[in-house]
């Protein structure tokens, strides 16, 4: 009941490969692709713009206003039904929560920006994905941020704490004969790119406080890792041929 | 001791450091957290002596009283119009803003001015909830009639312009073109159908160059020979 | 571009348009790629020019209908995203979106290019159902010929999933290398009509100053499977005849680029 060394073969604080762009929706204010793995999120800004119904807008700063959904082909699955449900509702509530401490919307009073983020293809991680999709979205379009966010999930594979789990280590004792009886618990965390801060933390599974502590530097650690690449994706908008 | 942390007319990201210590100040687009100067935006990083600023090279534009802007009217009021923006905030248009004749009341306002129709516009009031006046009545402002409009981020529109507008003038005069530049973004374009194109051509040069120094050549370069440089 | 809708007309009498392009050309590039997503068992991205749609193809297994017992069936579903033009809303499919998902479907299902008797598994209990799916990413105009070119471009890349044998459940995680029984190879083609030119391709700009237009959906062999008129002119039946030759030539010239591009 050992969880020896991780499916793929990856370190403990090895990502998946990464590949991020910025501005891939020309229609949008700003745009961004994040692939990690077979993981797949578009992201899309729009405003800020006039927010209808009117008693939504508010007096003191503009809105933001996230949403998420998964393409009905990019369960891992049987087809996802198309429109919103109660996870998708949840996820962009927490993604929204993630990107309001950086944004600073107090110059577009009774605005709102929409984000929206969308997955033509899934395998576990899919709100870290489209969390680090929107905030270079953001940048992308100009928004006025404190920081960039990045995430990425961490969490504890049986005896493991590692870091950004794929579709098969979420399910370990499915894929691995080794881990029968093995726990999984999954954290999706979000961090401010100069302070740490974190700012999307959620649980599912087992975990001691020891552990959930390590797990948090670890998640600070490596999303440094995407950070760089989310600002390489934004710098390489602008070529200097 | 202040110590620069990132170049002049280097491009930087929101949260990203551009000078330690107290001898820098931060300008536009920047803020200070305790001894540090970070940039809040996507954009170039300009010093002006001892002030660090931000150009943003994308973002939404901020209204300015004084501004000209191209506009869309959207609805019909009892004493003139509302106009679109182009941003989150629409516009009024007083009809005794709007035109020098004498408007009897009776009179239908849409023969003057039809939801859809383009109009350049001057804004004159801006509140702190944004709410906006402009006006027509001056040399340069009217209704848009033939043509196209296009749209280029806002924050690009000083180069479209140029230094005292050299730029504008160069497009204009090599493309034959009626050009107007409004600061919301909203591009106003007349001539031959060749010559509009080739205007559009070179807007969207702007707007793909803009970060680049050198972009009166690379303009000089295109409407010569039609290849983006 | 905004672009002024009298100046579209203007330039339709002239046979002129705001890009330059031929009344009949195509917005460049035209990419086509397919297997984009690994959780459907087929996928395809096209773009024309800045549009850009994705297509999905899921397989599931279920009873028959009681009046075609030993047939399976298709459905095609198409999602106007919010993230694709600032025009779309999030909420239930608008009438934009059914009249895309009913042609696409129409010129499918009418052209028996999916033989849905192959798809039977046990007569009157078992078939395979097919769902397509197409999703925009960036509306810049002519859906209706980029989701049909993304939904055939999609069939064609798909694999049949893997069924336990004992449990008779689908394993969407393995594929197998069985493709669908495609037969035919049916594609839509819109012709626009404005100031009384016929044209293709019209780019977002355009499309607020079409009078008319008509998708023809048809097969290699040039068979027509389906029509769609729109817009609020009428049309002469020379000029419908004129609008299906166009539509079949035009056609040809996507099904060669899908060919090419097909691995």
């Amino acid at each position: 009941m050992v969880y020896k060394q991780r499916l793929d073969g990856r370190k403990d604080d090895e990502l998946r490969p990464i590949e991020a762009k910025a501005g891939v929706i020309p229609n949008a204010t700003g745009s961004a692709s994040f692939k990690i793995g077979k993981t797949w999120a578009l992201a899309a800004v729009y405003g800020p713009r006039e927010l209808f119904p009117k008693f939504l807008q508010n007096p003191k700063e503009g809105v933001l206003r996230c949403h998420y959904g998964m393409m009905p082909f990019s369960g891992s699955g049987e087809r996802v039904r198309p429109g919103s449900n109660r996870r998708a509702q949840e996820i962009a509530m927490v993604i929204g929560k993630a990107l309001e401490p950086v944004v600073d919307l107090s110059a577009f009073p009774n605005s709102v920006v929409d984000v929206y983020i969308d997955l033509p293809q899934t395998d576990a991680g899919t709100r870290c994905a489209g969390l680090s999709a929107a905030s270079m979205a953001l940048a992308d379009a100009g928004i006025p941020m404190k920081d960039m966010v990045s995430s990425v999930a961490v969490g504890k594979v049986d005896n493991r704490i590692v870091a950004d789990l794929d579709y098969r280590e979420e399910h370990i004792e499915e894929f691995n004969p080794e881990s029968e009886g093995a726990s999984v618990s999954d954290i999706p965390v979000a961090v401010i790119h100069n302070t740490g801060e974190v700012v999307l933390l959620q649980m599912d599974g087992k975990i001691s406080k020891i552990e959930l502590v390590t797990a948090l530097r670890l998640a600070q650690k490596v999303t440094e890792k995407i950070y760089l690449e989310q600002k390489r994706a934004l710098l390489e908008r602008f070529p200097r041929e | 001791m202040g110590t620069l942390k990132a170049q002049e007319r280097n491009i930087v990201i929101p949260g990203e450091i551009l000078a330690e210590g107290m001898d820098y100040l931060p300008g536009e687009n920047t803020y200070r957290e305790q001894e540090n100067i970070y940039s809040k935006v996507l954009g170039l990083v300009t010093l002006v002596g001892r002030v660090i600023k931000i150009t943003p090279l994308s973002g939404p534009y901020v209204l300015k009283i004084g501004d000209k802007i191209i506009a869309q009217v959207t609805d019909i009021t009892m004493n003139g119009w509302r106009v679109s923006t182009n941003t989150a905030y629409t516009a009024m248009l007083n009809v005794k803003d709007a035109t020098t004749r004498f408007v009897k009341k009776e009179e239908d306002l849409s023969k003057i001015l039809a939801i859809g129709d383009y109009v350049v516009v001057r804004i004159v009031n801006v509140t702190s909830q944004n709410l906006i006046d402009v006006i027509m009545k001056e040399p340069g402002l009217h209704k848009i009639s033939g043509g196209r409009i296009i749209s280029l981020n806002s924050q690009k529109v000083p180069r479209l312009i140029g230094k005292q507008g050299s730029m504008i003038s160069l497009i204009k005069e090599r493309t034959g073109c009626e050009i107007t530049v409004g600061q919301n973004g909203l591009v106003w374009l007349k001539g031959t159908p060749e010559g509009e194109y080739l205007a559009e051509q070179a807007v969207h040069l702007v707007e793909e160059k803009a970060h680049l120094e050198g972009l009166t050549v690379r303009m000089e370069k295109f409407l010569s020979t039609g290849v983006k440089a | 571009m905004i672009s002024n809708k009298e100046t579209i007309v203007a330039l339709a009498a002239q046979q002129k348009r705001l890009d330059q392009r031929g009344l009949l050309e195509y917005r460049k590039p035209i990419v086509i790629e397919t297997d984009i997503s690994w959780t459907a068992e087929g996928s395809a991205r096209v773009q024309i020019g800045s549009t850009v749609v994705l297509a999905g193809v899921k397989l599931s297994i279920e009873k028959p209908y009681n009046d075609t017992p030993d047939e399976g069936g298709i459905t095609v579903n198409v999602e106007l995203l919010p993230l694709s033009s600032p025009k779309y809303e999030s909420g239930p499919p608008g009438m934009a979106a059914i009249e895309l998902a009913r042609v696409v479907d129409r010129g499918i299902r009418e052209a028996k290019a999916i033989d849905v008797k192959k798809l039977c598994i046990t007569p009157g209990e078992k078939a395979w159902f097919v769902i397509i799916d197409v999703v925009t990413v960036n509306d810049a105009g002519n859906l209706f010929d980029a989701a049909g070119l993304a939904a055939l471009a999609a069939l064609n890349s798909a694999r049949f999933p893997m069924v336990n044998k004992e449990t008779g459940v689908i394993d969407y995680k393995h594929k197998t290398t069985t493709p669908l029984p495609l037969v035919k190879q049916p594609l839509p083609l819109t012709v626009y009509k404005i100031n009384g030119q016929l044209m293709v391709d019209l780019s977002t700009n355009e499309e607020i100053a079409y009078d008319a237009r008509l998708t023809v959906a048809s097969d290699k062999d040039g068979t027509i499977s389906a029509l769609q008129k729109g817009g609020s002119e009428p049309l002469t039946v020379e000029e419908i005849d004129a609008m299906m030759t166009i539509a079949l030539e035009k056609a040809r010239f996507l099904r060669e680029e899908l060919q090419k591009q097909l691995k």
